[in-house]
C-alpha cells in the first residue's frame, strides 16, 4: 500500500497535477459538485420533492444576501413553488452526474466492443461497422438523441414515460456517442493485431474471443477511459440541453437543465436566481470535469499533443 | 434648375406616398395555443370561439362592453314565452360568395346539434326552428327563456350549400378522428376577416374581407397569428417589437412590461372563475389507488379538500396579487352573482384531515389531476400549487398538465369524461349564471343537452328543478333568490372548489388601440394601428 502511493507520488502525473493550478482547481470544484450531490438527500438543507414539506407562501424568496426579504432558511432564494434553490441544484446535480456517467459507460462499452470486432473481424466486418459509424458521424448527436427521446415518447403511454426518462435518456445520449471509441479501439486493434503476441497466441490456438479480452483489450483501453473523461462533460450539456427543450427529464425529477429551463419564464420579472444559480452550477460542473478530462489526455497521451 | 425640378419630384413622390389609403395594415399578435380545429362548432372554448368570431358571424353579438347586439340578425321578438322570431339581415353575403339566409340559419343549428358538435348544450336550448320565409325563422324553446340570444350569439352561422359541397354537414370531433373534415382546415363565414393561409401550431394567416357588410372600426388589412407557447419567449417577441400584441402576459411580467419602452401591459378584472371540479358520481375513481368505492362521493371528503386550499397564497405567490379570490362559480360581472356567497371556503388544514379520517381515509389516497398548462393564466402552476396543499393532509395529487388540445381531447364529453380530477375555467357566454347552472351544476343529461360541462356529474335534483326554473322566471328579484338557493346547495355540498378570478393580462405595443373585452376575447374589428 505504501509503496503503491509512493509510486503514485513519484509518478508523471502527480507531477503535472501538482504544477498545474487550474487542475488543481478544477479537481476541488468537481470533487465538491460530486461529493455534495452524492450525499445530496444528506447534505441538502431541505428535501425540495417531497410536497408535505415545502409551502407555497415560501414561494420566489430571493437570496439571503437581499436583506429586505432574503430568508435565512433558503441561502440561494426559493423557485416558485417554493423549493429551496440549493437544493433543488444538489438534487438536480445529482441527477445530471449519474445519466451523464451511465450514458458514457454506455456508449464506452458498446464503442469498444464494436470497435474489437471491427479491428479483429477482417474487412468485410470492418466495412460493415465503419460505415454505419460513418453514417451517425453525419448527424449531429443532439438530433439523434432528440429522435431516440421522441419515439420513445410516443411508443410509451405518459405515466410511464416519466417513470423510464432517466434510462431512455442514458440509452438517447449513449448511443449517439459510441463511434469515437469504436473509431479509437479499431485503430489499436489492427496495431495490435500484427504483433507478434497476438500472433503467438493465434498459433497456439487461443480463441479470438479470449484473444481480443486477454490481450487486445488491456492494450487499448488507455486512450478510450481518456475519451471518456472528455465525454463526461459533453454527455452532461447534452442531458442539459435535451432537458431545457423540455424532452428530457420531468420537472418532477428535474435534473439541472430541467431547472434551468423552468427558471426561465421568471428572467424577466427579475427572479434571477430560479434560473442563474443552477446555469453557473452547470457551467462549473461541464468546466471543470472538462478541464480535467483534457489534461488527463495531455499528459497521458503525448503523441496527440 | 434641374436641382429644383428634382426636389419638386420627390417632393410630389412623397406627398403621394404618404396621402395613398391602401397603405398596409399588418396586425401581429400571439396566444400561448393554437385554435385546435377551425370548425366553429368543434369546441366551445372562448378563446377558439373569440378567435373564429373574426371569421364566422352568429344572429347576435357582443359589444366592446359586452352589450348585446343584432348581428347576422336584424331584429328578434318574443311574442309567446317560449317562441322567438328572429328577421335575418338581407344582403349579407359568405365569403366564397353564397347568400345568407334562413336555410344557413336552420342548418348551422343542426350541424350544432351533431354527434361530433362541442356546442350540443347551447344548441339544445332551441327545440324547433322552422322557416317563415327565406329571411325570417321561428325558434321554439323547451321551456321560456329569457336569455337565448345571449346564447346565440356563440352560436356561428355556415354555409348550408358550402358545407354540403365540401361534405362537412357535420362537425369536426375534436377528440380527432375526422382530419379529413373540410371545415377543420377551411373557414367560410360572413365576418370582416377571411382566412388565407392556415398551418396549424405554426401560423394562421387573415386578411380583410372587402365584401363585409358591417363597418368594424379598425384599420388592419392583414392579421398574423402565431401562437407562442414559452411565456418568455413571448414577452420578448413584444418587447422587440416582433409582435403588436400578445396574451396572456405572464402576471410576474408586468413590471417588466411597464419599464420597457414602446410596451404596455393591459389588464382588467376578467369574468372567468378558475376552479377544480371532482368526479363525484362513478363508482370507482379513474385515476387513484383507492379502488372499488369514489372518495370524492363522500362530501366529507370534498369538504376535506376545499379547506386545504390555501387561496391566499394562490393569490399572492401564483398570481402575483392579480386575481380575485372566489368562493362562488360566477364572477361579480356575471347576472346572478351575489357578494355573501361568495367567501371563500376558509383554510384550515386541521379541519380537512379531521373530515378525511371521519371519512374512512386518515392516510389520505392518491389521485391525478388532468390540467392544461396553455389554456388559462398560471393553469399548471395552480394545479402543482393546490397539489402541495393537498399533499400536507395527506392527500398525494399527481400533477398531469398537458396543452389544452390534448387536455379538451381527454376531459370532454366526446371522450366520455376521462377525468377524477381537474382545473377549468368558465365565463358563461350568456353573462347570465343560468349558463353556469346548466352547464356546470345540472346533472349530465344528453337528452337534455344538460350538465354538459360538469365532468365530475356532481348531481343533485334540486339544483335541476331551480336550474328550469331560473330559466323561464322574469322578476329578476325572484330569479335572484333561486340563483342564490342554487349556489348556496353547490356550496354546501362543495360541487366544486373555486378558486379565483383570473386577471385579464395582455401586452401591446404602443401605437396599438385595442378594446380588452372582459370575457378575454379580442375582437379584431377593435383593433386600430396607428
Amino acid at each position: 500500500m505504501k509503496n503503491t502511493i509512493a509510486r503514485a507520488a513519484d509518478s508523471d502525473l502527480w507531477y503535472s497535477f501538482r504544477r498545474s493550478p487550474i487542475v488543481m482547481i478544477s479537481a476541488v470544484i468537481t470533487l465538491v459538485i460530486v461529493s455534495t450531490s452524492l450525499l445530496a438527500p444528506w447534505v441538502a438543507p431541505h428535501d425540495p420533492f417531497n410536497l408535505v414539506s415545502i409551502d407555497l407562501m415560501d414561494a420566489s424568496l430571493p437570496p439571503v444576501w437581499y436583506a429586505d426579504l432574503g430568508d435565512s432558511r433558503f441561502l440561494l432564494g426559493t423557485d416558485d413553488q417554493g423549493r429551496d434553490i440549493l437544493s433543488t441544484i444538489l438534487y438536480g446535480s445529482r441527477i445530471s452526474l449519474i445519466i451523464g456517467m451511465a450514458s458514457v459507460t454506455f456508449s464506452l462499452i458498446l464503442g469498444v466492443a464494436l470497435g474489437l470486432v471491427s479491428g479483429y473481424g477482417g474487412p468485410k466486418v470492418d466495412a460493415f461497422i465503419m460505415r454505419i459509424a460513418d453514417i451517425q458521424l453525419s448527424f449531429p448527436a443532439i438530433l439523434i438523441a432528440l429522435l431516440i427521446d421522441g419515439v420513445a415518447r410516443s411508443i410509451l403511454p405518459r405515466d410511464m414515460h416519466d417513470q423510464v426518462a432517466v434510462y431512455v435518456l442514458i440509452f438517447a445520449i449513449g448511443i449517439s456517442g459510441w463511434v469515437q471509441y469504436a473509431r479509437t479501439v479499431r485503430g489499436s486493434t489492427m496495431v495490435e493485431k500484427s504483433k507478434e503476441y497476438v500472433q503467438a497466441a493465434q498459433v497456439i490456438g487461443v480463441r479470438p474471443i479470449a484473444i481480443l479480452w486477454r490481450h487486445i483489450l488491456p492494450n487499448v483501453m488507455g486512450p478510450v477511459l481518456v475519451i471518456g473523461a472528455i465525454h463526461l462533460a459533453i454527455a452532461i450539456i447534452t442531458e442539459a440541453t435535451l432537458s431545457f427543450l423540455g424532452v428530457g427529464l420531468p420537472p418532477t425529477t428535474p435534473s439541472l437543465g430541467t431547472l434551468i429551463r423552468v427558471g426561465n419564464d421568471y428572467l424577466f420579472s427579475g427572479e434571477w436566481w430560479i434560473t442563474i444559480f443552477p446555469g453557473i452550477a452547470l457551467v462549473l460542473l461541464a468546466l471543470s470535469v472538462n478541464l480535467l478530462g483534457d489534461w488527463l489526455r495531455d499528459t497521458l497521451n503525448p503523441k496527440i499533443q | 434648375m434641374k436641382t429644383f425640378t428634382k426636389r419638386l419630384l420627390a417632393v410630389a413622390t412623397l406627398a403621394i406616398l404618404a396621402a395613398s389609403p391602401l397603405q398596409a395594415k399588418t396586425f401581429k399578435w400571439a396566444f400561448q395555443g393554437d385554435v385546435q380545429s377551425l370548425d366553429p362548432h368543434a369546441l366551445n372554448e372562448t378563446f377558439t370561439m373569440g378567435f373564429m368570431g373574426n371569421v364566422y358571424e352568429a344572429l347576435s353579438a357582443y359589444t366592446d362592453d359586452l352589450e348585446l347586439v343584432p348581428a347576422l340578425a336584424e331584429s328578434w321578438s318574443n311574442p309567446e314565452p317560449s317562441k322567438w322570431i328572429i328577421k335575418l339581415r338581407k344582403g349579407v353575403k359568405f365569403q366564397e360568395g353564397g347568400d345568407f339566409n334562413a336555410d344557413d340559419v336552420i342548418f348551422s343549428w343542426k350541424r350544432c346539434l351533431s354527434e361530433g358538435s362541442d356546442m350540443k348544450g347551447r344548441a339544445g336550448l332551441i327545440k324547433e326552428m322552422k322557416k317563415i320565409d327565406d329571411y325570417t325563422v321561428e325558434a321554439i324553446t323547451p321551456s321560456p327563456n329569457p336569455i337565448l340570444m345571449q346564447e346565440m350569439a356563440w352560436l356561428y352561422i355556415m354555409d348550408k350549400e358550402w358545407s354540403i359541397e365540401h361534405k362537412t354537414a357535420e362537425t369536426t370531433n375534436v377528440k380527432g378522428g375526422e382530419e379529413g373534415n373540410y371545415a377543420n382546415m377551411h373557414a367560410n363565414g360572413t365576418g370582416p376577416f377571411i382566412i388565407t393561409d392556415r398551418q396549424p401550431d405554426v401560423k394562421t394567416i387573415f386578411k380583410r374581407n372587402e365584401n363585409y357588410w358591417g363597418n368594424p372600426k379598425t384599420n388592419i388589412t392583414e392579421g398574423i397569428f402565431t401562437p407562442v407557447k414559452q411565456a418568455a419567449t413571448r414577452v420578448a417577441a413584444l418587447i422587440s417589437g416582433e409582435l403588436d400584441l400578445i396574451y396572456p402576459v405572464p402576471v410576474q411580467d408586468w413590471k417588466r412590461l411597464e419599464k420597457a419602452s414602446g410596451v404596455k401591459p393591459l389588464s382588467g378584472p376578467e369574468a372567468r372563475t378558475i376552479f377544480l371540479g371532482m368526479d363525484s358520481s362513478r363508482d370507482e375513481l379513474l385515476y387513484s389507488n383507492i379502488k372499488g368505492k369514489n372518495p370524492l362521493k363522500d362530501v366529507r371528503v370534498r369538504k376535506a379538500f376545499a379547506h386545504a386550499l390555501n387561496l391566499e397564497a394562490i393569490h399572492k405567490k401564483v398570481m402575483r396579487g392579480a386575481s380575485t379570490p372566489a368562493g362562488l362559480l360566477v364572477a361579480p360581472q356575471v347576472n346572478g352573482f351575489s357578494e355573501a356567497l361568495n367567501t371563500p371556503y376558509s383554510y384550515d388544514p386541521e379541519l380537512s384531515k379531521k373530515l378525511l379520517a371521519e371519512a374512512g381515509y386518515p392516510d389520505g389516497f392518491e389521485i391525478t389531476i388532468d390540467c392544461p398548462n396553455n389554456r388559462y393564466v398560471n393553469d399548471e402552476k395552480i394545479c402543482q400549487a393546490a397539489a402541495g396543499m393537498l399533499a400536507k393532509i395527506g392527500v398525494k395529487v399527481e400533477v398531469f398538465a398537458q396543452p389544452k388540445s390534448k387536455y379538451f381531447a381527454k376531459v370532454l364529453a366526446q371522450n366520455n369524461y376521462d377525468t377524477s380530477f381537474y382545473l377549468l375555467g368558465w365565463t358563461p357566454g350568456s353573462m347570465d349564471s343560468h349558463n353556469v347552472l346548466i352547464n356546470l351544476l345540472s346533472c349530465q343529461n344528453k337528452e337534455k343537452k344538460m350538465g354538459t360541462f360538469n365532468f365530475g356529474n356532481y348531481c343533485n335534483a334540486e339544483i335541476d328543478a331551480l336550474t328550469d326554473k331560473v330559466g323561464s322566471e322574469t322578476n329578476p328579484a325572484k330569479r335572484q333568490a333561486m340563483i342564490d338557493k342554487a349556489f348556496k346547495i353547490a356550496k354546501d355540498e362543495v360541487a366544486y372548489l373555486p378558486i379565483h378570478q383570473q386577471p385579464l393580462s395582455w401586452g401591446v405595443r404602443d401605437g396599438v388601440s385595442v378594446s380588452q373585452r372582459a370575457d378575454n376575447v379580442l375582437d379584431l374589428r377593435s383593433v386600430v394601428l396607428q
